[in-house]
């Protein structure tokens, strides 16, 4: 009964947003208010549908309905509750719908805090919310039905994939497609844009903080999807270049290209086109990234193979939606540009700068990770593109923003003198390089490669602190309180920001540099050193979970003569898939973490062991919260805060209620 | 207005892309094409299976066109192959060689006594080192070797009577009338 | 149930006798990370997206122990690599090599970097003009502005 609620309510939110597609766009276009006003309420509709549906689909999972085919294949009765609930955007099915639901929650949330808006542009940016959410609907509807029932109904489900099995599952997907389907936000602002050939300075206010929560979210959702890989995957790694992780990042560049666009714009009333262009491309990749990659089309087993109608439907949906959209562009663009006018030195090169190399850096990458996609379909054999590649070719463009990143924020708008800002620039430039060069040298000696790499990333980072030092004593100098208070959040948000990145980039270079490992044979009562910790193996055990059965080491950390802690990592076996899984065990902390993981088993006294010696490995997520915060921070800026409420036109609230009423 | 072709630029880029997909879509990722084809078999020395103090050697076929057969008893592919391989290896007409890959020999032993034994000889690779010299990453796995002793072909996955008829016996036809 | 769990896990404990050694290269920190960074080079084929040093797959662990093993009788990189190629061709490598196949791939980012770089020289050329024209005539709300930027009230 319940599924079959959870359909009806896919199926009455498809019939809502057809309306939401179409009537408020062509209102808008033809300036009928009552069509226009439609927009809202059905958003409203929709959102409470799509709830109404994910909820029926969760309850599924957590009763065990393996009646509906979904469930049966994801999840099983020994199956802990927090991951039954996870399960339900575990699967294909369930990934696009919980994509669909957050669609929904965004176009509400636009809804809700969109009063101040002038009513033609919500119906657009509503509108075409609701054209994606159309198209999403009818692929799920059709061909990855979450509700589908199985019969005979199985006596047990098969089980979620036990590397799924974790908290990071929990939180992972649901903050990634935030990010994701966030960037919808600005993307349909920026269609809005092209459709009406408007795009002004409060264009950009209004859509600079839907943006800067989206990047936000995508920021947390990736810093939790890398360090998830680094504790469950068992060796240490915190970033692989995989595709999967690629087609998060691009848009996550894209994004950060977009934010800074957006405040020229919004500031200089310039950029228009690229800030419209970013927030097109931003969501195309996040279209790309959840669809080409989740489906197969890049990675591994043959997804679309069971159903070769998901393939070409979602081809068709993204040439829709992307193609259609870079159309718009091309032939609308010229109408909402404007030209720039600054000179050479400025912050609007800098910034444009940016952009560039922001682009550069996300092409490089989509470069890498379809290439041998490419050289597949040309039949010219098949090649694997990984970190070595992608860490020869981003580090360099990466460094390049990050020197960018330093100056940018010292240099005027429009015009600056070439000399100040080398006057200001000259003395973090020099003290930076020098306590870079000295640090690596007290620390590694004098091998001058790794000094040339650790100079250059303790470089990137003193540079990006020492400019933010100087911004700061320039923005703070005089009456200090009063300067305080003037600052606007959106400075706070970017100093927060990048600080972030200065102590991301501090992370990865101090593991880079310092990181230790052993790969050792072990039996009770070995000892093993590494980065001056000493772990010994004490015991072996068997222990059974929930749903595995696993052997747990007990190891005894100790630092000189002294137990610092006990670690128990464990190799696990599911009950349903019969695959190994390593869990890790972690002693972690600011300056390091100690990191010991069960290899295969030798004999049933002994082990390969994989231990490690991770030093600031934990300043790469921090430096991760950090800018996430430095964009909720930009965010509360006041000029963003929504006004006092006006009290909708007397016309305006009767069209709403007529909008109402064709609802029912 | 001459500036306009840059615009254009996004979505001829995206229409490149689309087609690659598109063409991508009916990839299978899996399949790794092996360098081995146009080499000559790695050599070996292996124990056969059936007298284990006996030792078989690449040159035992020099002269015939011959099928090395990749397989396991605990790989589950090889259940879905097996049958086809049991049934059809008259008409195959070439000698089949078996390659036990990291087994246990009396696991093996039982799968050929339960479900059949098409292998005209079958030689026992336990440790894999062959079964690495041959680059196999998947089992099943099958090589089709000339009379020259040169790898001409391989089968990845199991072999259905799609592919031996399609294309494995055809290619047997081949390399027999060279 | 169990006894399918049971066999799987005596399979997966059963490993070919060569495999029982210890790892050949433990007790030499030097060779231990060479094989290491070899070992992240190379894709393990099984799990498609993994190198072979994290991958818990056999064929992973077969490959490690192999490298090891070469690494301890001393073979230098490329012969190792070689070696992985030969076998199961250039998808095993994760940095793909450069041939005619892959000059875009390796020639692509620098391309880009030009393309970007040349893009910006002409747009800040072009912007410069235009500032150089529109520097006269301010109109009042950009003259407010103006002073309002100037004071510092209005930041990024």
């Amino acid at each position: 009964m319940i599924p079959e609620i959870g359909q009806f309510a896919l199926v009455l939110s498809l019939i809502l947003v057809l309306i939401q597609g179409t009537l408020p766009l062509i209102g808008a276009a033809k300036n009928i208010p009552a069509w226009m006003a439609l927009a809202r309420r059905t958003a409203q509709g929709t959102f409470f549908f799509l709830i109404l549906a994910y909820g029926c689909l969760i309850y599924s999972f957590v009763v065990n309905d393996f009646s509906v085919l979904n469930v049966a294949n994801n999840s099983n009765t020994q199956l802990p509750l927090a991951y039954r609930i996870a399960a339900a955007w575990g699967s294909h099915e369930g990934s696009i719908m919980l994509w669909v639901c957050l669609l929904g929650i965004w176009s509400f949330a636009v809804s809700v805090f969109s009063r101040h808006l002038p009513e033609e542009m919500v119906a657009r940016v509503l509108g075409v919310m609701g054209l994606i959410t159309v198209g999403l609907l009818l692929f799920l509807l059709f061909t990855s039905n979450p509700f589908e029932r199985i019969f005979p109904m199985p006596a047990d489900g098969r089980d979620l994939n036990p590397l799924l099995q974790d908290p990071g599952m929990v939180l992972h997907p649901p903050m990634l497609y935030m990010g994701y389907v966030g960037f919808s936000v600005a993307f349909s602002f920026a269609v809005a844009a092209l459709l009406s050939g408007k795009l002004d300075a409060t264009w950009a206010r209004w859509s600079r903080p839907w943006t800067l929560l989206a990047w936000s979210f995508l920021t947390v959702g990736i810093l939790i999807g890398s360090w998830w890989a680094y504790y469950e995957l068992g060796w240490g790694g915190w970033w692989f270049w995989d595709p999967v992780e690629n087609a998060s990042l691009m848009p996550w560049l894209i994004g950060t290209a977009l934010i800074h666009s957006l405040a020229v714009t919004e500031k200089r009333g310039t950029f228009k086109i690229w800030t419209v262009l970013l927030a097109i491309v931003a969501f195309s990749l996040s279209l790309l990234g959840t669809f080409l990659v989740r489906s197969g089309v890049l990675t591994s087993v043959h997804a679309f193979a069971t159903d070769p109608r998901r393939g070409l439907f979602i081809l068709a949906f993204l040439a829709l939606v992307i193609g259609g959209s870079f159309a718009l562009f091309a032939f609308r663009a010229l109408r909402v540009g404007t030209p720039g006018a600054f000179k050479p030195v400025s912050c609007e090169t800098a910034l444009l700068g940016n952009n560039i190399l922001l682009g550069v850096s996300c092409g490089t990458v989509l470069l890498g990770t379809l290439y041998p996609l490419f050289l597949d379909a040309l039949n010219l054999g098949k090649i694997s593109v990984g970190p070595p590649y992608f860490e020869k070719v981003f580090v360099p463009i990466m460094a390049l923003v990050v020197l960018l990143m330093g100056a940018g924020p010292l240099i005027r708008w429009k015009e600056m003198d070439a000399s100040s800002l080398f006057r200001k620039l000259a003395i973090p430039f020099g003290v930076s390089f020098i306590a870079a060069l000295l640090l690596a040298i007290m620390l590694k000696g004098f091998a001058w490669t790794s000094v040339v790499l650790l100079t250059l990333g303790f470089f990137m980072a003193f540079w990006i602190l020492s400019t933010l030092i100087v911004r700061l004593m320039q923005a703070l100098s005089g009456d200090l309180a009063k300067k305080l208070r003037r600052q606007p959040a959106s400075f706070w948000g970017m100093c927060l920001a990048h600080l972030g990145i200065a102590v991301f980039v501090i992370g990865v270079t101090v593991v880079k540099g310092f990181e230790a490992e052993r790969d050792v044979k072990m039996a009770i009562g070995d000892t093993v050193e590494v980065g001056g910790y000493t772990f010994k193996l004490e015991g072996l055990e068997a222990v059974t979970g929930a749903n595995y059965d696993a052997t747990r080491g007990t190891f005894a950390l100790i630092k000189g003569e002294k137990e610092l802690r006990k670690l128990y990592p464990e190799k696990r076996i599911y009950a349903s898939h019969g695959m190994p899984m390593t869990e890790a065990s972690i002693d972690s902390g600011i300056f390091g973490d100690r990191y010991v993981s069960l290899g295969e088993q030798l004999s049933p006294e002994s082990w390969i062991v994989r231990v490690y010696y991770k030093p600031f490995v934990t300043w790469i997520w921090g430096g991760c919260i950090l800018m996430a915060l430095g964009g909720l921070l930009a965010l509360i800026d006041r000029r963003y805060r929504v006004k006092t409420h006006h009290p909708a036109p007397i016309s305006l609230m009767r069209y709403t209620l007529t909008g109402n009423t064709v609802i029912k | 207005m001459k500036r306009k072709w840059v615009l254009l630029i996004p979505l001829c880029v995206f229409m490149i892309l689309a087609v690659f997909f598109m063409v991508g879509l009916n990839r299978n990722p899996r399949e790794i094409p092996s360098p081995l084809i146009g080499k000559p078999v790695p050599s070996f020395a292996l124990p056969d299976f059936r007298s284990p103090d006996k030792t078989v050697t690449e040159k035992d076929f020099a002269g015939k066109v011959w099928l090395l057969n990749v397989w396991a008893s605990w790989c589950v592919s090889c259940r879905e192959e097996h049958p086809v391989l049991v049934k059809y290896a008259k008409e195959i007409g070439v000698p089949i060689v078996g390659l036990n890959y990291k087994d246990k020999y009396a696991d093996g032993a039982k799968w050929l006594n339960n479900f059949g034994d098409p292998y005209t000889l079958s030689i026992i690779d336990a440790d894999g080192r062959f079964g690495m010299d041959l680059g196999v990453y998947g089992v099943p796995e099958t090589f089709l070797i000339d009379k020259a002793g040169f790898i001409r072909y391989k089968q990845i996955g199991p072999i259905s009577e799609e592919v031996l008829y399609n294309t494995i016996i055809p290619k047997i036809k081949e390399l027999e009338s060279q | 149930m169990k006894k399918w769990l049971i066999l799987l896990i005596s399979w997966w404990l059963v490993l070919p006798a060569w495999a029982l050694e210890a790892t050949p290269t433990e007790n030499d920190p030097v060779a231990q990370k060479r094989a290491v960074e070899l070992e992240l080079k190379l894709r393990c084929l099984v799990c498609q997206n993994q190198s072979i040093a994290e991958s818990d797959a056999e064929l992973a662990v077969d490959l490690r122990r192999q490298v090891r093993h070469f690494v301890a009788e001393g073979k230098s990189d490329e012969e190792i690599i070689q070696f992985m190629t030969d076998r199961y061709g250039d998808f095993v490598l994760y940095q793909p090599p450069v041939k005619t196949t892959t000059v875009l791939l390796w020639a692509g980012p620098i391309v880009l970097l030009l393309l970007g770089l040349a893009s910006m020289l002409l747009l800040v050329r072009r912007y410069s003009k235009s500032a150089d024209q529109s520097n006269e005539q301010l109109s009042a709300a950009e003259e407010a502005r103006a002073t309002a930027l100037i004071e510092g009230r209005d930041e990024l």
